[in-house]
């Protein structure tokens, strides 16, 4: 159990739990969060899973938890953790079931006055031209032959299929392929989940959204992005379906063994890991990446059936109905990465579980245009609340392995949000602010409504005030589709 | 609390599911979990044509022999669409063999991703076992 008392204070945004707290810690933890996020947290056991993962062996730095953590399993949620590389560990816990969840901005030169009339058609577009729901399958059905190509070459699959343009290359993410991903480390079991949900949105927190660019906070990186006052976007947030929970569970299950055979001790068995050299690691790598890349092309397809729906509904409508791609952004993976540490630039591989890559200005790995300004991070709100777009900085290099927030983080369970909320109130609720809503089940519905989670204005404004992202515009929605 | 010599109880967890299961015996407390883990996803199954499926799997500990039968389940759910509710397990030396009846799932209200190994612990207690589960949704 860990206390307010146990905790240093280093600024109003930034709090440490030193490595003297627990035995077994091999490095300190460092918290992102106001004094009120924080005694927020106290609440659940998102602190301790921190300083339990402080115990993983090869760590360097910090443990990092970000103001929108939550208690998770293994990980907390909002959790980053590097460990040198190739002597650390890696663990498949720590990166997370939905390997490559994350998140797409599409943006568009449509005002909302020449759509407003057109929403309800557009929802209900989006709602069937991108299949959501537990265990949806979707438009393919790929051979394991064309399910080994999606895993080796990501985007770019989607890309020499039809889905995606050049230009959506390069505003994602690794351009949307992982090297070094091989089928061959995947099981035939997630090959079976794979084939037919690529395309899918799930179910959960996942979700399609249009908004609003509703105030932008820095001109220039929003001139950049495309992004203007007044016009829609859309955000499309899914990951590897049942191809990446197939994989986690597989690797998970085998590391019980690994961590045995390496003698890693730990305090809890979901944060398993093996080596980053040894076989077992190297094999997680090789398959988790092509989760990633799975996950990439999922949410190529699902923007390609999102611009079909676009045209459907406002070709001849509006002026241009057209939708370019802002970025593609990953929050929970595993990279390889090299960062700057105590002065020395070392080499590591970065868990990310529930936090967004946020690299500076100047990055290579980045679009040109993106070079000057940093990397676009997206942050989705809770459903019916703003999301933000932001930029890594030159301060999330230095202090959070180029890492922060991805949301707005949860502060009440399901269950109780189930029992707070009636699903068909909240539709009313939001339709009645002018938020078209297409839900699969009120359940998800209630236990996704925006009472379950945290402020994310208070979320993106801790992160800024600690420098580990700049603001740039804030979205409201104004049609959601949800699985 | 606990009346009944084996169930489950949804605890509270902020993101994701948590349920505690108890029962005499280790076959009763595997039964219950999946009873459980359906309960949570809001499953309901139409039995007029009732299916069946064994299981076999092996493990050296009952903790992760219990994770693989709950991945199991969700994969007949996922690429089946089959739920059971008729249990007939076998535990011994390391093994469960289990048949299973039931049919199709006409609804299905909520993914479960996967079924966690965080502070996954059965234990004794004096009135037989008990162990939580924290699934992933």
């Amino acid at each position: 159990m860990v206390n307010l008392q146990d905790l240093k204070k280093i600024s109003d945004y930034e709090w440490e739990i030193p490595k003297s707290f627990r035995d077994d810690m091999q490095v300190p933890v460092r918290i992102f969060a106001t004094r009120s996020l924080l005694e927020a947290v106290m609440k659940d056991r998102s602190l301790e899973q921190a300083v339990n993962t402080a115990t993983l062996p090869g760590l360097v730095g910090h443990v990092l938890v970000m103001p929108d953590m939550h208690q998770g399993y293994g990980f907390p949620i909002g959790g980053v953790a590097a460990t040198r590389y190739p002597s650390g560990v890696i663990s498949p816990g720590g990166i997370g079931y939905d390997i490559n969840c994350g998140v797409r901005l599409l943006a568009s030169q449509i005002e909302i006055g020449e759509a407003e009339e057109y929403l309800n058609d557009l929802a209900s577009a989006l709602d069937y031209n991108c299949p959501s729901g537990v265990g949806k399958k979707g438009h393919l059905r790929l051979s394991v032959a064309e399910l080994d190509q999606v895993c080796i070459q990501g985007s770019q699959w989607a890309k020499k299929q039809g889905y995606a343009s050049e230009a959506d290359i390069r505003r994602t993410e690794e351009n949307g392929r992982l090297e070094a991903a091989d089928p061959g480390k995947v099981s035939n079991r997630a090959k079976e989940r794979g084939r037919s949900q690529l395309g899918t949105l799930g179910a959960g927190n996942h979700f399609i959204e249009v908004d609003l660019v509703d105030q932008i906070f820095d001109g220039r990186a929003a001139s950049v992005m495309g992004l203007n006052e007044g016009f829609l976007v859309v955000q499309i947030h899914c990951g590897s379906r049942g191809f990446g929970h197939q994989i986690c569970t597989d690797y998970v299950r085998e590391f019980q063994g690994a961590v045995r055979r390496y003698g890693i001790i730990l305090p809890d068995r979901e944060l398993v890991c093996a080596p980053l050299d040894s076989p077992e690691g190297q094999d997680y790598l090789a398959a988790m990446r092509c989760a990633a890349n799975y996950a990439f092309a999922n949410r190529q397809v699902l923007a390609y059936y999102a611009r079909k729906a676009f045209e459907e509904t406002l070709a001849g409508k509006v002026k241009n109905w057209h939708l370019h791609q802002v970025y593609d952004i990953a929050h929970n993976m595993g990279k390889i990465e090299t960062h700057k540490i105590n002065g020395e630039r070392i080499k590591v591989c970065v868990h990310r579980k529930g936090a967004t890559r946020a690299f500076g200005p100047g990055f290579e790995g980045l679009p040109e245009e993106y070079r000057p300004i940093g990397q676009p991070v997206l942050v989705p709100g809770s459903m019916g609340t703003s999301s933000w777009v932001l930029v890594g900085t030159e301060g999330s290099m230095e202090r959070s392995f180029g890492s922060t927030c991805h949301g707005a983080g949860r502060v009440m369970s399901r269950s109780k949000a189930k029992k707070t909320v009636w699903g068909e109130d909240l539709r009313k609720s939001l339709q009645s602010s002018g938020i078209q809503v297409r839900a699969g089940s009120m359940a998800g519905l209630a236990e996704e409504a925006p009472q379950a989670y945290k402020d994310v204005d208070d979320v993106v404004s801790t992160v800024a005030g600690a420098g580990i992202a700049r603001k740039v515009a804030r979205l409201v929605p104004v049609a959601v589709i949800k699985g | 609390m606990e009346e009944q010599i084996s169930g489950y109880r949804e605890l509270d967890h902020t993101a994701d599911w948590e349920i505690e299961v108890w029962a005499p015996d280790l076959a009763g407390l595997f039964e219950e979990a999946a009873r459980g883990m359906y309960a949570l996803s809001g499953a309901r199954l139409d039995t007029r044509n009732p299916e069946s499926r064994t299981i076999v799997v092996s493990a050296m500990e009952p903790e992760v022999l219990l994770v693989m039968f709950l991945e199991e389940l969700l994969y007949f759910g996922e690429m089946e669409n089959l739920g059971f509710d008729k249990f007939e397990l076998r535990l011994e030396g390391g093994e469960l063999s289990a048949k299973l009846e039931g049919g199709s799932l006409v609804s299905l209200e909520k993914e479960i991703k996967a079924v966690t190994y965080h502070n996954l612990h059965i234990r004794e207690t004096g009135r037989g076992i008990k162990v939580k589960i924290v699934f992933d949704v």
